[in-house]
């Protein structure tokens, strides 16, 4: 199908861009990468009357460490954090689930920013961001708010962005050298959105973690995190027992939902699958 | 507010100027305004793979860009590829190895796997299937078409080329 007509503004720097997102209202939707927005477009599922291309405004470009913290700009490509040193080296979590997004055509333009503020439950970035304990920069008509991934996602596509905002970038605290991490998805086909993955990551010392973050994706309406879970692995020696015990735990505490082709039982049986897994993976 | 956009980029080493529809995707201004045919069409939606090409040195999907964000950018589709020679090796690979089939998902496949071969040149196979996996064939020809990728990778790992399977004019 074909999308409709709509007008396309391409501003130069960010006060531009907030004022032509107030201008538009409802009608006005920001276009970075693009990938999610495009189909949707075409399929006509979506008919704003003006597109804001935020693509040449500085603030959100580059992959930057500032002080402990690694600053990863909004319009950061899924391709550069998979291709970055800087991920590489202190946030490599990311590294890690990078290839999982779509394939690389899609990962050449779609961004972060996009990504975290499209708040869809089956994505890798925004679990990452939970379990990486990500603080989110936000710029509006009265300037820059700071708020943590943890209270950022709020339901489904339901971030606790303002109409009248832009995120510009995110700083996540960087890894010491304990910190083990583990992530995997579970698709029909590699690319394929997820029909469930964990990110996860703790510090490690000999067999026991602490620092637990166990981020479940593609299971509740929002990324969801397995608190007991955590508490109950949380600087235990990690053996076969404490592991069961683990994964009885996230299947009781996490309510998985359906989705269209797989049943809540059957996610909150791969939620087990994931966790020990990723438990066995981190401690070995 | 006026729909209508004047863009200029390069498309096959060629400067183009237009003025189009801020709606029109990349895809259809090559194929409608150029008559580039070589990307296609398939799902309009990124699942499917036929419309990649290139901005900037990277595949894209033509069907998730607009035009007019192309503005200013360098593109590159099959047809100039195919002109400077930088996909002979894998077209020798896919003739070879039987790979066309019908020809529609071709010029995407080509255009992936020439991207692959530049980003991971030590692909293992099960690399090439995940990183092809993006861009379906409907004839289901996917044996063949790994098969030319990891031919090609394999014979530019020895430092060799590969010998033309069709004597050229």
């Amino acid at each position: 199908m074909k999308s409709a007509a709509f007008d396309y503004v391409k501003p130069k720097v960010l006060q531009e861009a907030l004022s032509l997102l107030e201008q538009g209202g409802d009608d006005a939707r920001l276009i970075a990468g693009g990938q999610t927005l495009l189909a949707t477009l075409n399929m006509r599922l979506s008919e704003p009357s003006v597109l804001i291309d935020i693509t040449d405004l500085k603030e959100l470009q580059g992959i930057t460490v500032v002080g402990d913290q690694l600053r990863i700009g909004a319009l950061v490509t899924h391709t550069e954090i998979e291709d970055s040193e800087l991920v590489a080296k202190h946030a490599p979590l990311l590294k890690a689930a990078a290839p999982h997004i779509a394939h690389r055509a899609i990962r050449n333009l779609g961004t972060w920013g996009g990504s975290l503020a499209y708040g869809d439950p089956a994505a890798e970035w925004p679990a990452c961001s939970l379990t990486l304990q990500a603080t989110m920069i936000i710029h509006g008509p009265a300037g820059e708010r700071r708020i943590s991934a943890k209270d950022f996602f709020i339901d489904l596509y339901t971030t606790s962005l303002e109409p009248d905002e832009i995120l510009v970038a995110t700083e996540i605290p960087l890894a010491n050298k304990q910190e083990v991490f583990y992530f995997h998805e579970l698709a029909r086909r590699h690319g394929d959105y997820a029909v469930a993955g964990l990110a996860a990551v703790a510090q490690k010392q000999d067999d026991v973690l602490n620092h637990c973050a166990f981020t479940f994706f593609s299971i509740g309406a929002t990324p969801v995190m397995a608190t007991k879970a955590q508490d109950l692995v949380n600087g235990q020696k990690l053996n076969d027992e404490l592991i069961a015990k683990a994964v009885a735990t996230a299947r009781d505490e996490i309510e998985a939902i359906a989705d269209i082709t797989n049943s809540a039982e059957a996610k909150q049986h791969l939620i087990g699958v994931l966790l020990e897994r990723g438990l066995k993976q981190m401690v070995a | 507010m006026s729909l209508k956009k004047k863009i200029s980029m390069t498309v096959n080493g060629q400067l183009v100027n237009a003025e189009i529809e801020s709606r029109k995707h990349l895809v259809d201004f090559l194929r409608e305004d150029l008559h580039l045919k070589g990307p296609h069409l398939g799902c309009e939606q990124g699942a499917c793979g036929a419309c990649t090409v290139k901005v900037d040195g990277q595949i894209i999907r033509g069907c998730l860009f607009l035009a007019v964000q192309a503005n200013g950018k360098v593109v590159e589709t099959v047809e100039g590829l195919t002109k400077n020679g930088v996909l002979a090796d894998l077209q020798e690979s896919f003739l070879r190895h039987n790979a066309m089939q019908c020809g529609f998902c071709s010029s995407g496949m080509l255009l992936a796997a020439a991207e692959l071969i530049e980003k991971q040149p030590k692909a293992t196979r099960e690399q090439v299937r995940e990183w092809i996996s993006g861009n379906y064939c409907r004839c289901t020809g996917y044996h063949s078409i790994v098969d030319a990728i990891v031919a090609v990778l394999d014979t530019r790992a020895k430092g060799q080329t590969n010998k033309p399977v069709v004597a050229h004019a």
